[in-house]
């Protein structure tokens, strides 16, 4: 090859890279085998402890993956191809994320879905960019029940952005009309909102939409995706921008990544959408086939005028998504939703029975909910690690006030006898 | 309109024709041969003001989009709704029905900075060297 | 094919969900509950295995076909790094359980610290954040990182200088942090001239975003007085690291004077692309910055174990919801274990005599519009072929009925009719030839029957898809036809 190159050594083609530039370091360890790599790797793992019972959710929850799931997205034809810029060569790319783009929208009851964004935090940002190209205000009033969390990344997104936020505070565990009336301005851009928020409680805010679509006010709303097997969608409630983070559609909580943020919206609204959106159309035979459609809005074509700068999504995870949501059907939906909420119920009427658990139930709940302790939440948390269980999310973590206060969620997957024993040892955690 | 020999032109390839006062604004062949088959329009809004040489529409193809830019200072007072349903008007008759808005213009002393369809032409022949 | 939405029978179930052991039937309210029905196909386990194995048997993929998409490093991704990220104490790791006990997590800690010492050593930073989520998202953070130290300075800061041979996303992420862009020409060497460029440096310069080697696949042996120039107005120097496996192991971005890098290890590092992402885009900094990167950051203690740290008042904050893209993370330290010092650096040897043995040998039947020494991908123009009408995409084509995947083609921009290639260093002599011959094929073809290129491809699935009508007729919903 260096024949044919008509170069003398490697190096020679490396005359760029001047004497000057060469690394003043490369400290890096010899290589191992496959073999001794993964020796290493499950010696790191075993210092995880991933054998705690689990009433953690905060957004992102353990939700049983079937293995025909894995056994599929692990098809190489699908993990080892790339984004698919050439359609002839990645029909099953662009078939799968259209029926992905198509099973979000019927279980969001919304017009059109992009395919896909990083995660459920980072949509919400660009959801709330995307409102801001549209009617081009710059005040965002975000609900105290939308997760801190995700607060939190619009926040450092923001930044260095001129845009005035406001956030109105939860009153009895759900948004506040009378606040959210009086901060809605015919300045504001979007408001946000958040169902089953962040402390479990669910909502409707057709009032809510109803006000801000007078004042020209665009409406954000972030959706756990499994409680829309029986909650009412945000398409019925007429929201116009809905983001959510599709980790329980199929994937693993992997230690925070990847995930799957989704995007819907309103038909109207499709050219301000961020991200790639997958459409049909006919092949020059008039056969039916898909590609990556209205690219004009994309980075590698309107550069820094683009509607995003995102390129590389989570196109895999979305595919996984769509496996999952094809195996569980509509009537599985509805099963696994009623279950969950089942469950969570079951949970939540045994811990109400310890004496100093007080349940806060001014407000339904799906299969999360928040729970009063007679001591810090985090202590109590800390001594049900050593008994097995991971107890919920302690929510001082992001409400200093809210010391006694725990977040515990209930998935499928948490059986009777679990349930009865992490009420036991809860109430032995609270004597001690 | 309909004879673009008489129209003035910029050099990022708008054209603009006076009729009654009244100004039309729209893009020159160059320009949509550049940009392919055209798929969208994202007009301007009614009724806003424009200044000469300022974005006031884009144009879309499959890959890739063109801000316009206005000929001449003015007000918007109407869109070409006929490009809502059918953008290729653009590519099949960029002269004529293919025109973008009207604008009422504010200053016709502006025309000095545009180029004759000669100057124009010769700027075309400057481009493809 | 159809659609799974057709292959639906009524009732038809995928999935047994568990009968319930709680004696509960809980209701909500009807005000709360949805009315129209979620429509999700109903269809068996093999219903949906046989589809999206179909499915997948219509794509192109780096396991059975060469990949040739320049500036993508579609490089061959060993298949133990998808078994380490399948361990069970891994994948089911819920994010939040450090708020628990930072003990419960010493082994996901500990491969976050070691991929930013890791890292930083391969790049000559000195300190990783593992959170960005993609290399666009990596540039957002980076540019965001300029924000932040030009803020704590006190420095007016208006615009960040990118070449016009950038990536879109470079611009685009540039945008959204807030700034101006100020592009500058490449210069008829393929580089950007050290001139041109110094005439755009003002006391407004945030910074600069460049790629190195840049998108036409050359080094600039000016960088280093490049850095000088911008570090004399205060600015930081990005680098985006879409190209950094030309340099592993032969210059180290640190070293060159950049502040800020990012890295794809979805390119560099071989985690698999997924058909679009998920990618990860770790960003590594010069001390200086280090106190801006975003929170939380892995510390290890003097008792050796690994702690969660949020007490940085500087940071940038949250860019995504926790530690990044954990499992490709994971993925990418495997392999930088599996390869080591030497491994990196041979990756860097063989991608660039790849991609130079390839230009050498298309140099004759396509137009090179910069002949020189190229690194880990070469830039060749169709504008000979398109002088018989045939346009770069035609010839993607061709190589398409082929077997091959086709280079990237209309990039970078400044490029007519580019066509850019990236033979990555896992690929053998034996694997691109085969490829070269078609190319050469596909070079005489536009000479003798040039009208035969409308028509290719022929052999896949689908012909041409009519993406006017695509976007035009938006359809991108099955249950929102018109």
């Amino acid at each position: 090859m260096l024949k044919v190159i008509g170069a003398k050594s490697i190096d020679d083609l490396f005359l760029d890279i001047k004497s000057r530039h060469q690394p003043k370091s490369f400290n890096i360890p010899s290589g191992l085998s496959e073999f001794e790599v993964l020796e290493r790797v499950r010696g790191i793992a075993s210092k995880n402890d991933a054998r705690l019972v689990s009433f953690l959710g905060a957004g992102f929850y353990d939700h049983y993956v079937p293995e025909a799931v894995t056994a599929l997205t692990s098809r190489a034809e699908f993990y080892t191809a790339y984004t698919p810029y050439q359609p002839e060569s990645s029909q099953g790319i662009l078939q799968a994320l259209y029926e992905y783009q198509s099973m979000i929208a019927t279980l969001t009851n919304m017009d059109v879905v992009n395919a896909s964004l990083y995660d459920g935090g980072t949509a919400l940002y660009e959801a709330m960019m995307m409102a801001i190209r549209i009617n081009r205000r710059k005040k965002i009033v975000m609900d105290g029940g939308v997760s801190p969390i995700y607060r939190k990344i619009i926040r450092s997104y923001t930044s260095n952005l001129d845009i005035e936020f406001k956030e109105t505070p939860i009153v009895h565990g759900r948004a506040d009309r009378e606040a959210i009336k009086n901060i809605l301005d015919d300045k504001t851009s979007a408001i946000i909102l958040q169902n089953p928020n962040f402390f479990g409680s669910i909502d409707d805010h057709t009032d809510i939409i109803k006000q801000a679509h007078k004042l020209g006010i665009l409406v954000i709303e972030s959706v756990y995706p499994i409680s829309l097997g029986i909650l009412k969608t945000p398409g019925e409630m007429d929201a116009d921008i809905v983001t959510g983070e599709g980790q329980s559609l199929g994937l693993s909580l992997n230690f925070g990544g990847p995930y799957l943020g989704f995007m819907a919206t309103k038909e109207k609204y499709i050219r301000k959408m961020p991200g790639r959106i997958v459409g049909q159309t006919e092949d020059k035979n008039g056969r039916r086939c898909f590609v990556n459609t209205l690219q004009a809005r994309e980075q590698h074509i309107r550069r820094e005028k683009a509607t995003s700068n995102i390129c590389t999504n989570v196109a895999l995870c979305a595919i996984q998504a769509a496996i999952f949501m094809s195996l569980l059907g509509k009537q599985g939906l509805k099963d696994l939703a009623q279950l969950n909420l089942d469950k969570a119920e079951f949970a939540r009427k045994t811990l109400e029975k310890i004496e100093g658990v007080e349940v806060k139930r001014s407000s339904p709940t799906f299969n999360e909910f928040t729970i009063c302790l007679p001591k810090k939440a985090k202590d109590v948390v800390e001594k049900m690690v050593q008994k097995g269980f991971a107890a919920g999310f302690p929510l001082s973590r992001y409400y200093p006030e809210m010391e006694n206060y725990l977040l515990v969620a209930v998935t499928e997957k948490r059986t009777k006898d679990e349930i009865v024993l992490f009420a036991n040892n809860l109430e032995g955690a609270l004597c001690s | 309109m309909g004879n673009e020999e008489e129209y003035l032109y910029t050099k990022d390839h708008e054209w603009v024709c006076f009729e009654d006062s009244i100004a039309f604004v729209g893009v020159a062949d160059y320009a949509q041969n550049a940009l392919g088959d055209i798929t969208f329009i994202e007009f301007p809004e009614i009724g806003a003001e424009v200044e000469q040489f300022e974005q006031f529409a884009s144009v879309e193809s499959v890959k890739a989009a063109s801000d316009i830019f206005s000929p001449i200072s003015g007000k918007i007072i109407e869109a070409n709704q006929d490009l809502a349903s059918a953008p290729e008007l653009i590519n099949k008759s960029c002269y004529e029905k293919g025109w973008i808005s009207k604008i009422d213009p504010s200053d016709l002393d502006e025309k000095d900075n545009l180029m004759t369809f000669e100057d124009y032409s010769k700027f075309l022949e400057g481009l493809d060297t | 094919m159809q659609l799974i939405f057709e292959k639906s029978v009524p009732e038809r179930k995928g999935f047994q969900v568990p009968k319930s052991d709680v004696s509960m039937k809980a209701t909500i309210p009807g005000a709360y509950i949805r009315k129209i029905d979620c429509l999700w196909p109903e269809v068996s386990e093999l219903d949906v295995v046989r589809h999206f194995t179909r499915l997948s048997n219509l794509n192109y993929s780096l396991d059975a076909n060469f990949y040739p998409l320049g500036s993508c490093t579609m490089k061959y991704n060993p298949k133990f790094t998808e078994k380490a990220a399948s361990i069970k104490g891994f994948a089911n790791l819920h994010p939040v359980l450090p708020q628990l006990d930072g003990s419960l997590v010493q082994g996901g800690l500990e491969v976050l610290f070691e991929m930013d010492q890791l890292l930083s050593e391969i790049t000559g930073m000195d300190n990783f954040t593992m959170q960005p989520l993609a290399g666009a998202h990596g540039e957002l953070t980076g540019v965001m990182l300029m924000a932040a130290y030009h803020r704590a300075k006190g420095n007016k800061k208006k615009y960040i200088i990118i070449p016009d041979s950038a990536h879109g996303t470079n611009p685009a992420s540039a945008t959204i942090a807030g700034y101006d862009i100020v592009s500058v020409p490449t210069d008829k060497n393929g580089v950007l001239s050290l001139k041109d460029f110094e005439a755009k440096i003002t006391d407004e310069l945030a910074g600069v975003m460049l790629t190195s080697p840049n998108t036409l696949g050359i080094f600039n042996s000016n960088i280093d007085k490049i850095a000088d120039a911008v570090h004399k107005v205060d600015g930081l120097m990005y680098y985006d690291g879409a190209n950094l496996n030309a340099l592993l192991g032969r210059a180290r971005p640190g070293d060159l004077g950049f502040d800020i890098v990012h890295i794809n290890l979805h390119k560099t590092f071989a985690t698999p692309h997924g058909g679009g992402g998920p990618g990860a885009g770790p960003v590594g900094v010069k001390k200086s910055l280090s106190k801006f990167l975003p929170i939380s950051r892995v510390i290890k203690k003097d008792d050796h174990t690994y702690a969660l740290d949020y007490n940085y008042p500087e940071s940038i904050g949250y860019v995504a919801p926790f530690y990044g893209n954990f499992s490709v993370i994971l993925k990418a330290y495997a392999y930088i274990l599996m390869l080591g010092k030497e491994g990196l650096r041979e990756i860097s040897d063989h991608a660039v005599l790849n991609a130079n043995y390839i230009m050498a040998r298309l140099k004759k039947y396509y137009d090179l519009p910069f002949d020189r020494t190229c690194m880990h991908e070469c830039v060749f123009s169709a504008s000979k072929q398109e002088k018989n009408g045939v346009h770069a995409n035609d010839i993607a084509k061709f190589l398409i009925d082929k077997g091959f995947h086709p280079p990237t083609v209309y990039f970078p921009l400044i490029v007519k009719e580019a066509i850019m290639i990236e033979p990555t260093e896992t690929e053998s002599k034996q694997e691109m030839d085969p490829f070269i011959e078609a190319m050469i094929e596909a070079a005489q073809l536009s000479e003798s029957h040039p009208d035969q290129f409308k028509d290719f491809p022929k052999n896949t699935p689908v012909s041409r898809p009519d993406e006017v009508k695509a976007a035009k007729d938006i359809i991108c919903n099955h249950f929102l036809k018109k």
